[in-house]
């Protein structure tokens, strides 16, 4: 009970403002006529939490593989680990989204330009998370590697990766709420699919009720994402 | 040639650290003493080839294979016990040799428990681990840094003799700071300090006395009086 009470509290805030009748509905409707909509429109709803949702695994995946390639040519070349370590760490502090406009500019209104917004979500944290973890391997442990004459690689297979678990997964975490964020503003920007340009088209039309059920299914969403990984990422004791 | 020879002087930011070194390791035990910061660690790390922070103006002659046995165990969390005892060895490159590393447990009293993980076991069974992970890579020069300081008084006592006889005709070099235990071992006694390595009289044979050896006792106590008068 007390897991759910994220969920809950909100949405009795958000049901107890709605029926105090201080906001009117077309700001903010009612939580069962929201709910009401999820299941009549949910002929429009699903198709486009659909395209969300791959966008979203797609960016996912692909900047998972090159966060995880980017951080471990870095630990075994430390000369590009000094040349391009700085910038990873620089561009930490850069809001990556408001290069979405752009990548719609180069790739046009298709999925690409979500994908890659989502991949640059995901891409720094994993392998700025990852390279901090990878060279974060106690001292005393690299001694039994020089020692032994171990190859960079090994050490990093037997030593280093697995001492960089925690740290990996913490990147993870941050990676996967990040990651439906950066489908939805890629929709934001130019898009004829997804949630994100379903919101955008149902205010147009002045359908708050359906503006708000996609809301709730980005959420819901993200959510859901995160408790999977968390469940996952907590049995690889990470 | 399984020889191992540290020769020249010690140098640490500029400082002489060691002067007039000429250590050569016979097979058996040699127990180094020391005051803190004489430089014992890094006359170990130096022979080990390891990082020190110091500089050797000389010669360091010693075997290709090296095993280290620290303070800390160094057992991976994540691997199983059989895993740990082939840790150095597949770190070198060797192929996986469950059998063996299974035998080695057995010789370090660990029988069987290959398939467990580190975290079920406590600080004397885990520097077992260790021990047996320096057994497995068959190394004929064996480092040893205060491997068995954070042991319990009993612990510790059956470590050492377990030590001494699993490591019976290797090269073995131990830093320690407890002047009984490098009488109990040592076929060698040395004692760093004032920048010389000067030999102090061990225990004639059989090594490792027997806790209760009272010639031990004596001398130990005679050693530490000594080593108080000078500090």
């Amino acid at each position: 009970m007390s897991r759910l009470l994220p969920v809950l509290l909100p949405l009795f805030a958000w049901a107890a403002v709605s029926l105090s009748g201080l906001v009117p509905p077309y700001i903010l409707p009612a939580p069962q006529a929201v709910a009401v909509t999820l299941f009549t429109d949910a002929g429009v709803l699903w198709p486009n939490l659909l395209v969300t949702l791959s966008e979203t695994l797609a960016g996912l995946a692909l900047g998972l593989v090159l966060g995880l390639a980017a951080a471990v040519a870095m630990t075994l070349s430390p000369r590009l680990g000094r040349l391009a370590g700085p910038g990873l760490v620089a561009s930490q502090a850069l809001p990556v989204f408001v290069l979405a406009p752009v990548l719609t500019l180069w790739m046009g209104y298709g999925p690409g330009p979500k994908v890659a917004m989502t991949v640059l979500l995901v891409f720094f944290p994993v392998a700025s998370g990852l390279r901090d973890g990878l060279e974060a391997t106690p001292p005393a442990v690299l001694d039994l590697a020089q020692i032994s004459g171990a190859s960079p690689l090994r050490t990093l297979l037997w030593l280093r990766l697995p001492h960089a678990l925690p740290h990996l997964g913490a990147a993870l975490r941050i990676a996967v709420t990040y990651a439906p964020t950066g489908a939805v503003i890629g929709e934001w920007v130019g898009a004829s699919k997804g949630l994100g340009y379903l919101m955008l088209m149902a205010n147009a039309r002045m359908k708050i009720d359906l503006m708000f059920a996609a809301l709730v299914l980005i959420v819901a969403m993200t959510l859901l994402l995160n408790l999977g990984t968390d469940r996952v990422l907590r049995r690889a004791r990470m | 040639m399984s020889e191992a020879r540290l020769q020249g002087r010690v140098l640490l930011e500029g400082q002489e650290l060691v002067r007039d070194l000429d250590l050569a390791l016979p097979p058996g035990w040699t127990c180094l003493l020391g005051p803190s910061g004489a430089g014992k660690s890094t006359l170990l790390r130096l022979l080990a080839g390891l990082p020190s922070g110091a500089r050797l103006e000389g010669r360091r002659i010693v075997p290709s294979r090296i095993g280290w046995l620290a303070q800390q165990d160094l057992l991976q969390d994540r691997l199983s016990l059989a895993a740990n005892v082939q840790l150095a060895a597949r770190l070198r490159g060797a192929r996986p040799d469950p059998a063996r590393a299974e035998a080695m447990l057995t010789a370090v009293g660990l029988a069987g428990r290959g398939r467990e993980r580190p975290e079920v076991l406590s600080g004397g069974q885990r520097q077992r681990v260790a021990l047996a992970r320096v057994l497995f890579d068959a190394a004929p020069l064996v480092l040893l840094d205060e491997p068995f300081s954070a042991l319990d008084p009993a612990t510790r006592a059956g470590m050492q003799a377990l030590a001494h006889a699993q490591l019976q005709g290797r090269r073995v070099m131990m830093v320690t700071h407890d002047p009984a235990e490098a009488l109990r071992l040592g076929d060698r006694v040395l004692l760093l300090r004032d920048r010389r390595l000067q030999d102090l009289p061990p225990l004639p044979p059989p090594h490792p006395r027997a806790p209760d050896d009272p010639e031990l006792a004596l001398s130990a106590a005679r050693l530490l009086a000594h080593l108080a008068e000078a500090a």
